[in-house]
């Protein structure tokens, strides 16, 4: 069971969490503007990289909120959680060591 | 020859406490402290077990956890049966019921040992080659034989009567295993003031040092100073110290599982204790102290009873006071061989003759056992033992320096140890996911690189002088303190250790026999009986990898997980590839460490605590009146009210007719709500639903559907604006989290500057539907400050007010087509209301209804159930909801989708009603519908019946279906194929009872 740190409520385990796909898939404003190709993008493509991902998590047994996390898909370490609605972090690889060794 | 292999004097029984046990029936003797395997020993009680494949006779190959052979079931009932237990494991206890496992007739004369015979037939891969035509007959046949002539041990014939708890701890230092490593780390660890669980699988701390005979620490005997240690962190209030407790499994994040043995030792059980507890520990730094095992020797006809491993019969004979024979032959590819001979001839036993695998033997031990007369054989062999459930041979033969292997002496023995060399216990650290590299000295594999943050001391790393393993014990128990943020450090502390040190010397592979290969079976695994030959033979057929060659041959598979035979497959795989054992790889280590009950992870999760249960506040009423319930998600909800006499079918068209005829009330509380409150809240709702809420007057009602993004109906419910800047939102009874899941989702990551506030408020009302032409004429009387008059309240509208003295929120809603009443009143006087209700409609005859006369109803209505009638790929018009699609609207979650030409597209399945031509047929729901059911096999379906029911009302049976197409089929007849007959259906508008609704009225 991971430790995941809510950026509000701090390190709880995973138990408290649900998972909520990638992140910093903005909804676009006008979807009537997007072509068919477009709008099948937004709805179903994901990077699914092997490393460093940022992808959404809800403290939805905790205080409710969605937040954001940057996690190596390799190592099931976070390099970072950050709240929804901020930039991610410019932070490498490295900085998954913190959780780990 | 019961009872006479305990020695007089020494090891760590207690002689004043005669236990009695049985096995197999007949009853033996042992002493408090024994485990199942050293009383059997002291009892000249070797035979245990029959093999798995060929059911050859099996003895006792070790002494702890690796134990291969001496699986037992333990249980004196069936409610407290476990099989498959290690006996080296199992400990004593008075009353104690054992018996042995895979034997049939009896485990001394056993029919299935013809297998053994017919070995030849039975190569790797056999079942593989063997068992695959007929395909049916794998079902049928082959594998029900299989399970029955090869198994473990049988289930036990009655449900558990065990309890089993859970407990989550936190620490900063967890310690694995209480062998000298183990100890010396708790000592540093504790010693600086942090939190420290020191864990050992035995009964005992002490792990290695429990079986020294000659050992010394600090001037005390090996046992006495591991007791010292142990006195004194028990005096610690930072340590928290785990006996009888497996550390199974390596969890993400340092978190590790324990499985705690609780009552399984004692012969009367506290009824107030769990029999296991599981322990998820968090720790911020572990020290893995697992020890090391010890490796067989991979030599023809190993397996017979009476060949075990050196350090296990050393174990026996210094710990348990149990001669594990009279004459032993020594078999050694090290110093460590030696350290036993010595050990066993000091206990008794005649040492007949070491056979070492090297040329040479020039330590200390060795020279020790030549000056105490044993014959000492270098370059020596066993090509083969002989003894029918007892060995009393070893053949042993000379290597030559060319590596040919010369003429077997036959020496007469009871006895054969076998002294491989050590494999460190890499399981857990190799569980959480380290890297492990081979040491070529040690010909062994050990930890290289962490991942998570744990360190592995002494044996478990290839630290093998007892010295050595108690300072880096030591050292590992003071660095973990410091990492875990310890303020003190440890003091600096050596310790003065003597002890025989048997050296790194080994051997992985197959000893040379330079007999026909043939007809040697030479076991590397005993549990799954795989021999040399076996994982040669995959070589031959081609497998490389070790990961293969172990699902080909099944070695390591079985549920020791090879720890004993990992290596020396490895060693013979390396050998018959010309391949160096790097290049072969490792077969993954997986949790758990020793086979784990289920109950221990089912926990309280079982029986009536298996899942939540919901019940709404009129369950007891309901309950009183005799219904029967069905679950829906987790609610408990009322199915129907049956009379004395009458079915399920009965008391539904009874039920059905009242509320068309009169008044029936209905608990409609399970309704999931939302409350939506805020400024926006208008806006909000005009983009999560597809309908158009703006111009939704207050105080009235509206039909709302929800679509996901990609545009398929996800909900449905009936919302009220009760306020401009308040909604109450309800939902379907299963989707009510994923709805405010949904909603919670959009406002705070989509739109946050949406000022509306999402609250779940479904246990906070109860509902009570009342419907049917006397609705009104019921509540009427009850209400006060609501005019339930049509002119006031329409339908599709509410009104705040009270009934029966109680707030409400009442709705005039209908699920049924008739005059219908929803009743929103506070959760807590749910009940008082329902019963003022039931009882003012006593004169029209007021009749409770369940869940099933509530789906005919709406069915005869045609209106759907989400989940029911869509299935996730419906669109709104799909199910005939195109009229809910605010089509003015700018956007909302899912419009974007339903613009694709696909989801208007000609042939989508399209909601419509069905009426069979026979009218007492009813359909069965999830049935499949042709157009030509003499259409070749397999035919081309164009929709599946949604919803069926025989209607009261309508004096026939009717049924909804999502047909491909289906408004242009209305009239045309389709087919539904079923087991008994293909039933021709007539296609008709999905309304099947008053079409223009001129019910809804009264
Ligand atoms: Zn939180």
């Amino acid at each position: 069971m991971l430790i995941i740190t809510c950026p509000h409520c701090g390190p709880r385990p995973e138990l408290e969490f649900r998972y909520g796909g990638e992140a910093h898939i903005a909804r676009p404003a006008d979807p009537s503007t997007l072509t068919d190709e477009e709008w099948g993008a937004f709805l179903y493509q994901r990077a699914n990289p092997r490393g460093l991902h940022a992808e959404r998590w809800r403290h939805v047994a905790g205080c409710g909120r969605f937040f954001n996390a940057l996690r190596d898909t390799q190592s099931d370490f976070f390099a970072a959680t950050y709240p929804a609605g901020t930039p991610r972090p410019d932070t490498d690889a490295s900085g998954v060591k913190e959780s780990g060794r | 020859m019961s009872g006479g292999f305990r020695l007089a004097a020494g090891g760590r029984i207690d002689r004043s406490r005669p236990l009695r046990f049985t096995f197999d029936g007949r009853s033996f003797r042992g002493f408090a402290g024994d485990t199942l395997a050293s009383a059997l020993i002291a009892e000249g009680v070797h035979l245990v077990g029959r093999s798995f494949k060929y059911h050859r006779p099996r003895g006792i190959v070790s002494a702890g956890a690796d134990e291969p052979n001496a699986l037992v079931g333990v249980g004196a009932d069936e409610a407290h049966y476990t099989p498959n237990l290690r006996a080296t494991q199992v400990e004593l206890h008075d009353g104690l019921v054992a018996e042995s496992q895979n034997r049939w007739p009896s485990l001394s004369f056993d029919v299935g040992a013809v297998n053994d015979l017919a070995a030849p037939l039975l190569p790797a891969g056999f079942y593989y080659k063997t068992f695959m035509w007929p395909q049916r007959a794998w079902t049928s046949f082959y594998e029900p034989k299989i399970r029955a002539a090869a198994g473990l041990g049988r289930a036990p014939g009655a449900a558990d009567a065990d309890r089993y708890t859970q407990h989550f701890a936190h620490c900063e230092v967890l310690v694995i295993g209480s062998g000298p490593a183990g100890l010396a780390a708790a000592l540093a660890a504790a010693e600086t003031g942090v939190r420290v669980i020191l864990c050992d699988e035995q009964p005992e701390f002490g792990g290695s040092l429990l079986a020294e005979r000659e050992a010394v620490i600090d001037g005390l005997p090996a046992a006495d100073w591991a007791a010292a240690a142990v006195a004194e962190l028990e005096t610690r209030d930072n340590v928290t110290l785990l006996t009888r407790t497996t550390a199974f499994g390596y969890f993400p994040h340092n978190l590790i599982g324990l499985a705690e043995r609780v009552t399984d030792h004692l012969g009367v059980r506290d009824p107030r204790l769990p029999r296991e507890r599981l322990w998820q520990v968090r720790a911020a730094e572990v020290v893995i102290a697992a020890g090391a095992i010890e490796r067989p020797i991979v030599f023809p006809e190993n397996d017979r009873p009476g060949v075990m491993l050196a350090d296990a019969a050393r174990t026996y004979s210094n710990r348990y006071a149990a001669k594990p024979g009279e004459r032993a032959v020594v078999f050694t590819a090290g110093d460590a061989g030696y350290r036993a001979a010595l050990d066993l001839a000091a206990a008794g036993v005649t040492i007949a003759a070491i056979a070492d695998l090297r040329p040479a033997a020039t330590g200390a031990l060795p020279a020790r056992a030549r000056a105490a007369g044993i014959d000492v054989r270098t370059a020596t062999t066993v090509t083969g033992t002989r003894g029918r459930l007892r060995v009393s041979q070893a053949h042993l033969a000379a290597i030559k320096p060319d590596g040919s292997v010369g003429a077997a002496e036959a020496v007469p023995c009871d006895l054969v140890l076998m002294a491989g060399g050590a494999t460190p216990s890499v399981h857990l650290f190799s569980q959480s996911r380290g890297k492990l590299g081979w040491n070529e000295a040690l010909k062994a594999y050990v930890p290289e690189s962490s991942v998570e943050r744990e360190r592995s001391a002494g044996a478990c790393r290839g630290v093998y002088e007892l010295g050595a393993v108690l300072a880096d014990g030591y050292d590992k128990g003071s660095a973990a303190a410091k990492a875990a943020g310890a303020t003190t450090a440890a003091a600096s502390r050596s310790f003065a250790a003597k002890a025989l040190d048997a050296g790194s010397d080994g051997f992985i592979g197959a000893a040379p026999h330079g007999r026909n290969p043939a007809f040697a079976k030479a076991f590397v695994d005993w549990q799954n009986d795989v021999t040399a030959k076996d994982i040669k033979l995959a070589t031959r057929e081609g497998f490389r990898s070790i990961e293969h060659i172990k699902r080909y041959t099944t070695t390591g598979m079985a549920t020791d997980q090879g720890k004993t035979s990992n290596m020396n497959a490895l060693g013979i795989v390396s050998d018959a590839l010309k391949t160096p054992v790097t290049a072969i790889g490792l077969t993954t280590f997986r949790m758990p460490y020793t086979p784990t009950t289920f109950g221990i992870f089912a926990g309280h999760s079982r029986g009536a605590l298996f899942d939540p249960v919901r019940t709404t506040p009129i369950h007891g009423w309901a309950a009183e009146q005799g219904a029967a319930f069905e679950d829906v998600s987790l609610w408990k909800r009322a199915h129907y009210f049956p009379h004395a006499g009458e079915d399920m079918h009965a008391a539904v068209a009874r039920e059905c007719l009242a509320v068309r005829r009169s008044v029936g009330i209905f608990d409609a509380s399970t309704l999931g709500k939302i409350e939506v409150v805020g400024p926006d809240a208008a806006e909000f709702m005009n983009r999560m639903y597809t309908n158009a809420w703006a111009k939704l007057g207050v105080g009235r009602l509206r039909y709302g559907v929800m679509l996901r993004e990609d545009g398929f109906v996800t909900d449905d419910g009936v919302v009220g604006r009760l306020a401009e800047d308040r909604f109450h939102v309800t939902t379907t009874t299963g989707g009510a989290p994923r709805v405010l899941q949904m909603m919670e989702d959009y406002l705070q990551t989509e739109w946050p500057d949406l000022d509306v506030w999402l609250t779940s408020t479904t246990e906070q009302w109860a509902v009570i539907a009342v419907q049917g032409p006397n609705a009104r004429k019921v509540l009427e009387p009850l209400v006060e400050g609501i005019d339930l008059s049509p002119a006031a309240l329409p339908h599709m509208s509410a009104a705040t007010g009270t009934i029966c003295g109680v707030p409400t929120r009442l709705f005039r809603v209908s699920f049924t087509g008739e005059l219908g009443f929803e009743v929103n009143v506070p959760a807590d006087l749910g009940r008082v209301v329902w019963e003022a209700i039931f009882a003012a409609g006593a004169p029209y005859g007021i009749t409770p209804y369940g869940t099933e006369t509530m789906h005919v109803l709406r069915a005869e209505k045609g209106y759907i159930i989400v989940g029911q009638e869509t299935d996730g790929t419906a669109t709104p018009d799909d199910v005939g909801l195109g009229w809910a699609v605010g089509k003015a609207k700018k956007d909302f979650v899912g419009k974007r989708s339903l613009a694709r030409a696909s989801m208007s597209a000609p042939g989508r399945k399209q909601l419509v009603g069905l009426l069979t031509q026979d009218p007492q047929v009813v359909l069965e729901e999830g049935a499949q519908i042709v157009a030509d059911p003499a259409a070749p096999v397999p035919m081309p379906m164009v929709g599946h019946v949604t919803s069926s029911y025989a209607s009261a009302v309508v004096g026939r049976s009717i049924a909804l279906a999502m047909v491909k197409g289906g408004r242009a089929r209305i009239g045309e007849t389709l087919y539904v194929p079923m087991p008994g007959g293909t039933i021709p259906v007539t296609v008709t508008e999905p309304v099947f009872y008053d079409p223009k609704g001129e019910r809804l009225d009264g």
